[in-house]
């Protein structure tokens, strides 16, 4: 066991990623970034470890879930484990799009549901063995309630709420946090050609709060917090009004 | 969905809220990436809209915010040399580097800028007469021009882009990291003195008296204090302590104005009220404060704009050479109370003779006046026009950074180097300012 806290970020060039990093940048923490893109995990270690921060990075696709085990292994065997997990890679499809091509549904639920539960699913059995652990996960308010103009997205991110759920469940009594986190409307590059108004948020923001929730030992956070208000109301709807909505 | 309301639009507007612009944001979130293309239109880096006036506005045309570009990529901290990129906030770029015994060589009145924006104003500050402008610790930068070629400049390397992007408000291309040497200090803390006087011949002696000794000077002056266009004022001069405190023990409430005060609120009652008051709380006093409390006092209010309403406010700097100051200074504040007009805030400083790389460079040998005035239209445009005119006879020039409004004709005359310049814009950008100043 090292002594330093070690937090692995998967989809580390994420915008959410970028600020968690930022945030605990002050604190002892070693900081591996996963991603798949070299250059921006180069440029990422640079700022972290101008900022103060101790940090390294991996390049892997983590679409190719055959390799989860081994990534994990390597980290385990090059940094003696890891602590935190924070997994924020997804990416949002054109709804359109996977209407119109099965394979890019099934693509996009692979990236955004089956590749996280596996990897999660291996992080899991190593902090069950170690018998700590704090797993943080980007699921989504999408994932709250389906609706006509991204229910792929929605089905992924719901499948990957729901999963945290039971993992949670499954781990509670081995010392392991599992800390689902729900973003609204959040200003990234994921969401580039959206029109933004009031109810958008900044990573900065969202990212504060994942931290003060990975402090808390929280299960479920919406972030900003009016998102739980809005989706608490989004859920009431009933089925018969709701299918009729133009949402 | 359908309870988005839109307000990309009036996110991206000037300190001074005036002009208005309407331009479309362009996303931009890495610096290895292509510019981003709109047909037709021009393109201009966007920082925090700290610019008073329209450098940082491209109406009609798109715009990129550059505030992704927030990523350090070396610090050397036995050189004092940090580069970064171009969208790094100052205020982020101190809370680093302060607690590591270093400061910005140069700072401009508030922390909320850009590293790209100090660089494409060639901002000054308080000590220009011992360091000259931001330029001169600018020791390279990476421009992306719009044909997609990007160059490292410095001194030696490209030195005709170097030259003309520092100062050249974000015409040249995109500045994506740029490379400063910073200070070494030996505390967070500035030793300061605040002296009053009661004409402008005491504030030019107190000047000279302390350029020698004192690395910060400034004046504030109570432009209403006289008819005759004398005043007084009070003279702030500062130190680095050497104590080697590094703290920054907390501070107060943060203060804002939430929404666009009535335009008659800052009516010259109110001015004049102000000006009395902020003379009767400055003593002569001498006092340790922090770096963040000597430079940044306006930073504690956010977003203070507001207080003009919604009409904006007009800012006025310009720089007049030493042997013509008094005089011009005095017909300028003259005017200013003949035409019941007056200044929030006014600020005189005296410019040393440090020269910047930079081609459209503001500072330059002399003495600076900066003044603010509500948006009351016309009446307050005349007068600016009067004040340029006093400003072209006495050989000075206007800072475009806190302008919106001057000709195309007086900005030729304040810059002579403008056609040099027009050679190393870049074809693909512009600005609102660059299309005014170059309107036949």
């Amino acid at each position: 066991m090292a002594t330093k806290k070690t937090l692995l970020i998967l989809g580390a060039t994420s915008a959410i990623a970028q600020q968690v990093a930022r945030q605990v940048v002050s604190r002892d923490y070693r900081i591996i970034l996963v991603g798949r893109d070299r250059q921006k995990l180069v440029d990422l270690c640079a700022d972290l470890q101008v900022r103060g921060g101790t940090a390294d990075y991996r390049v892997h696709d983590l679409l190719e879930m055959t390799a989860h085990e081994q990534i994990i292994k390597n980290v385990v065997n090059e940094y003696g484990g890891f602590d935190i997990v924070l997994l924020a890679y997804g990416t949002l499809p054109d709804q359109e799009q996977c209407e119109a091509d099965r394979n890019e549904a099934v693509k996009q639920l692979n990236i955004n549901f089956i590749s996280a539960q596996n990897i999660l699913s291996v992080i899991a059995e190593r902090f069950i063995e170690q018998g700590q652990g704090q797993i943080i996960a980007i699921s989504s308010v999408a994932g709250d309630r389906g609706r006509k103009s991204n229910y792929i997205y929605g089905a992924a991110k719901g499948a990957l709420s729901i999963y945290l759920q039971g993992l949670r469940n499954r781990l509670s009594a081995h010392n392991v946090q599992v800390l689902t986190v729900k973003p609204g409307f959040v200003d990234t590059p994921m969401t580039k050609d959206f029109k933004k108004g009031i109810l958008w948020s900044t990573p900065e923001r969202v990212a504060k709060d994942i931290v003060r929730a990975m402090d808390k030992r929280r299960d479920v956070i919406y972030t900003p917090w009016f998102w739980k208000y809005i989706m608490l109301i989004i859920k009431f709807i009933p089925e018969t009004i709701f299918k009729k909505l133009n949402l | 969905m359908v309870f988005l309301w839109q307000s990309e639009m009036h996110k991206y507007q000037s300190w001074g809220k005036n002009p208005h612009a309407k331009q479309t944001a362009l996303y931009y979130s890495d610096r290895h990436q292509a510019l981003p293309v709109v047909n037709g239109a021009s393109i201009l880096p966007y920082g925090m809209g700290r610019s008073y006036g329209d450098v940082c506005l491209n109406d009609e045309n798109a715009i990129i915010p550059t505030s992704r570009l927030d990523h350090y990529m070396e610090f050397d901290q036995e050189k004092g040399v940090i580069k970064c990129e171009a969208g790094v906030c100052l205020s982020d770029l101190l809370d680093l580097v302060i607690p590591r015994g270093y400061f910005i060589p140069v700072t401009p009145g508030t922390k909320n800028v850009t590293i790209g924006g100090m660089v494409a104003n060639d901002v000054h500050g308080k000590n220009h007469h011992r360091a000259g402008s931001f330029g001169n610790f600018v020791t390279a930068f990476e421009l992306l021009r719009s044909d997609g070629k990007r160059l490292i400049c410095t001194p030696d390397k490209n030195p005709d882009l170097y030259r003309a992007t520092i100062g050249g408000l974000g015409l040249t291309g995109l500045i994506t990291w740029v490379e400063i040497s910073l200070e070494t200090i030996e505390s967070a803390y500035i030793n300061t003195e605040s002296i009053r006087f009661q004409t402008i011949e005491d504030f030019f002696r107190i000047s000279d008296d302390s350029d020698q000794s004192w690395e910060y000077t400034v004046a504030w002056i109570d432009a209403f204090s006289n008819k005759s266009g004398d005043c007084r004022g009070v003279f702030f001069r500062g130190n680095h302590m050497r104590d080697n405190d590094f703290i920054y023990k907390k501070r107060s409430m943060p203060l804002g104005v939430p929404l666009n005060m009535p335009s008659w609120l800052l009516n010259r009652y109110v001015l004049k009220l102000f000006n009395k008051l902020y003379y009767s709380v400055n003593r002569n006093k001498a006092q340790r404060v922090h770096i963040y409390d000597f430079f940044y006092p306006l930073d504690k209010v956010s977003a203070w704009n507001k207080m003009y309403g919604k009409n904006g406010f007009y800012q006025y700097q310009c720089v007049i050479p030493d042997d013509q100051a008094e005089m011009t200074i005095r017909s300028m504040l003259k005017l200013c109370n003949s035409n019941k007009q007056g200044s929030f805030l006014s600020v005189l400083k005296k410019f040393g003779d440090i020269k910047s790389p930079g081609l459209l460079s503001f500072p330059k040998k002399g003495y600076t006046l900066a003044l603010d005035f509500p948006n009351r239209g016309k009446r307050t445009l005349n007068m600016l026009d009067a004040f340029d005119d006093m400003v072209l006879d006495a050989g000075g020039s206007v800072y475009p950074a806190k302008d919106a409004r001057m000709s195309a004709d007086s900005f030729k005359c304040f810059f002579p180097a403008w056609q040099e310049f027009s050679q190393q814009v870049d074809r693909g950008f512009s600005s609102s300012f660059w299309r005014r100043v170059m309107a036949e």
